[in-house]
């Protein structure tokens, strides 16, 4: 489903040219729930916004469906994000200015729904990911563990090929993190293709694959469960 | 371009559109109502400044012009030709004003150069001048005269002329020394003299002692610079037995066309025995040449408005911009196209020019425009008045809102070309 080659991704930084992935090279299939795990600068959410189309690597090939979408312009890759992929954040990354339900909303209105269809498919994705109510609550009337369900169901809502996490737990207490964790397996059971980083092993280990980072290369790719 | 791939690109941008419709309102309701009402401020001030310092400017002179207009030539103002010492035929010349329908009133004057002295009965010193002041002096019918200019309500001591005065007059306020705000040997004036004062005029070489009957101000130089007699004395001082007049100011009904009566008079010959003028025509060359400089200074100062507006605004929304740069990130990231953003950043600057033009628009023609009208601010030569056109201020509307856009868009633009994950981790 999802293939990097060679991927290599340095900045500048003053004079210096550092490189945060050096030659990863890993692929993902249908239905997998993979996890990223790795010490602090290991290159883990770097890795995922390559692979997420939010970043260009320096070098290297991503293929999503054996179609590759390194050379993709960057209007062609927005309207990929939009269609393709789901994006879980760190910080939940909510607007805002917008309502739970709103939050959801805005990016099934850019894939041209009509506002009725658009706001029953979001109510739909709060209900999969366990928050019916509180929908019309602005993000800062809203629980962190509240406010990371909205960003799930955003990600889910128009019902994405991948789902990219980036320490979706990591600003929550461990009672929450098991909840959205659980929400994440309902989504695996159902199909859904997951990527995911984290820095908590416990919660990598109840994926079907652990891929370790250390200085920007895979140092292991380990599968835990078998997946079709 | 393929016509599925221009049909994509066309519900992209509408898509684009209304999802930037959707962010912009939301963006505007539950934004701080404080930080509203100080964008709101701040297009009113703009928008006032555009409009406002420039209409005053004008209206500088236009106070003075209308002034003019109002109290010394009227809508139409007959005059003697180059070449001729005063109003060839001026009975037949009234006579048919007066029979126009139009014409509300007729003001005929007589006008000939004098010299007023003042303490003329002191000892002078050797070697010490008279006090006197060479002037215009006016023979007018009181009646017709404050009919037509108003000239009794610019009196500001004493009182009005009645037709059969005799040796009473009247004098500007800027022929005697205690209203002339400086001095100056080109403005000689009289000392010590009010109402009830004796001064000594000489006019077509008859001298009389008359008594000031009144005194009056008016900000036009030509009417404050004059002495007025009733016409039947002037007329016997400057022996013009023939009713022969210099000046006729004529007065018409409102909304009356002025070249309409001016092209009756010459339709009937007038034009071969006297200047026939229209209130436009007959405006003072200074004040016109004022007009035209008073004008191009208001476009520049407008210009200037305008681009200090437009650095503004831009502010404004950069630093609105640059503040939500990470949610303009996400939003890049979560897939929503850039044009959307840009769409919700420029929405919003219509939004506030709207309501900043609204109110400012509300300020001026409802209140500053009418207030300044009935009390127009005392400048020191006129009385000013503000000059807003509607023409012209919806063209500065136009200009301020095609400024706000732009500089609403341009942030916007900065902020979504930038990489979508700098935005999102602000670095």
């Amino acid at each position: 489903m999802i293939k990097a080659e060679q991927i290599i991704k340095s900045f500048k930084s003053g004079d210096t040219r550092v490189t945060i992935l050096r030659g990863i090279s890993f692929e993902v299939r249908k239905g997998e729930f993979v996890s990223i795990i790795g010490r602090s600068g290991s290159g883990k959410t770097t890795l995922l916004y390559q692979l997420g189309l939010l970043d260009r690597p320096t070098s290297g090939k991503i293929f999503i469906d054996s179609f590759d979408v390194t050379s993709l312009t960057e209007q062609e890759r927005t309207a990929m994000r939009l269609s393709e992929f789901g994006y879980v954040f760190q910080d939940y990354a909510l607007v805002p200015e917008l309502s739970a339900i709103e939050n959801v909303m805005a990016p099934l209105l850019m894939q041209g729904m009509s506002r009725h269809e658009a706001k029953t498919k979001a109510v739909q994705a709060l209900h999969r990911v366990g928050l019916p109510s509180r929908v019309n609550n602005l993000p800062n009337q809203l629980s962190g563990g509240e406010q990371q369900r909205v960003s799930i169901a955003r990600a889910i809502a128009h019902n994405p090929k991948i789902l990219f996490a980036d320490e979706p737990t990591a600003n929550l207490d461990h009672e929450t993190s098991l909840a959205i964790l659980d929400a994440f397996h309902e989504l695996h059971r159902a199909g859904q293709t997951i990527v995911m980083v984290t820095h908590e092993l416990d919660y990598a280990e109840q994926t079907d694959r652990i891929v370790t980072l250390f200085d920007g290369q895979v140092t292991e790719d380990k599968r835990l469960t078998t997946n079709n | 371009m393929s016509a599925k791939k221009l049909s994509y690109r066309i519900s992209n941008f509408f898509a684009a559109l209304r999802v930037g419709f959707f962010l912009a309102v939301r963006q505007v309701r539950r934004s701080s109502l404080w930080m509203n009402i100080l964008v709101i401020a701040i297009m009113t001030l703009t928008f006032l400044n555009l409009v406002v310092v420039s209409g005053v400017l004008v209206g500088l002179i236009q106070g003075a012009v209308r002034a003019v207009q109002e109290h010394y030539i009227g809508e139409i103002f007959i005059t003697n030709l180059k070449d001729k010492p005063y109003i060839e035929r001026s009975t037949n010349i009234i006579s048919f004003a007066e029979s126009l329908p139009s014409v509300r009133v007729v003001a005929p004057r007589y006008v000939e150069g004098g010299v007023a002295q003042s303490n003329y009965k002191k000892a002078k010193k050797s070697g010490e001048l008279r006090e006197e002041a060479g002037t215009l002096i006016s023979g007018i019918d009181p009646i017709a005269e404050d009919e037509a200019t108003g000239l009794s309500s610019l009196l500001i001591e004493g009182s009005y002329l009645e037709p059969d005065d005799f040796d009473q007059v009247l004098v500007g306020a800027l022929l005697l020394r205690q209203y002339l705000e400086f001095d100056s040997a080109a403005f000689p004036a009289l000392e010590d003299v009010g109402v009830g004062s004796k001064i000594r005029v000489t006019v077509a070489g008859n001298t009389r002692e008359v008594i000031v009957k009144g005194i009056i101000k008016s900000k036009v130089d030509e009417l404050d610079r004059r002495i007025f007699f009733p016409e039947k004395q002037f007329r016997s001082m400057i022996g013009r037995n023939d009713f022969n007049v210099d000046e006729i100011a004529i007065r018409l009904e409102p909304e009356t066309d002025q070249v309409a009566i001016k092209n009756a008079f010459l339709a009937q010959g007038f034009g071969d025995y006297a200047r026939i003028q229209t209130q436009t025509e007959a405006e003072p060359k200074f004040l016109q040449d004022i007009k035209k400089t008073f004008n191009l200074l208001g476009s520049m100062i407008s210009s200037i408005g305008v681009f200090v507006a437009a650095i503004t605004i831009f502010i404004i929304f950069f630093i609105n911009a640059i503040t939500r740069r990470k949610f303009i990130g996400i939003l890049k990231g979560i897939g929503i196209n850039p044009l959307a953003i840009e769409c919700a950043y420029v929405l919003q600057a219509l939004f506030y020019v709207f309501f900043g033009t609204l109110i400012g628009s509300v300020i001026v023609f409802g209140f500053l425009e009418p207030y300044i009208s009935a009390h127009p601010i005392n400048f020191p030569f006129s009385d000013g008045i503000l000059v807003v056109p509607l023409g012209s201020t919806i063209l500065r509307i136009a200009i301020l809102l095609v400024v706000t856009l732009v500089a609403g868009f341009l942030p916007a633009k900065i902020i979504t070309r930038q990489n979508t994950v700098d935005a999102i981790l602000n670095r």
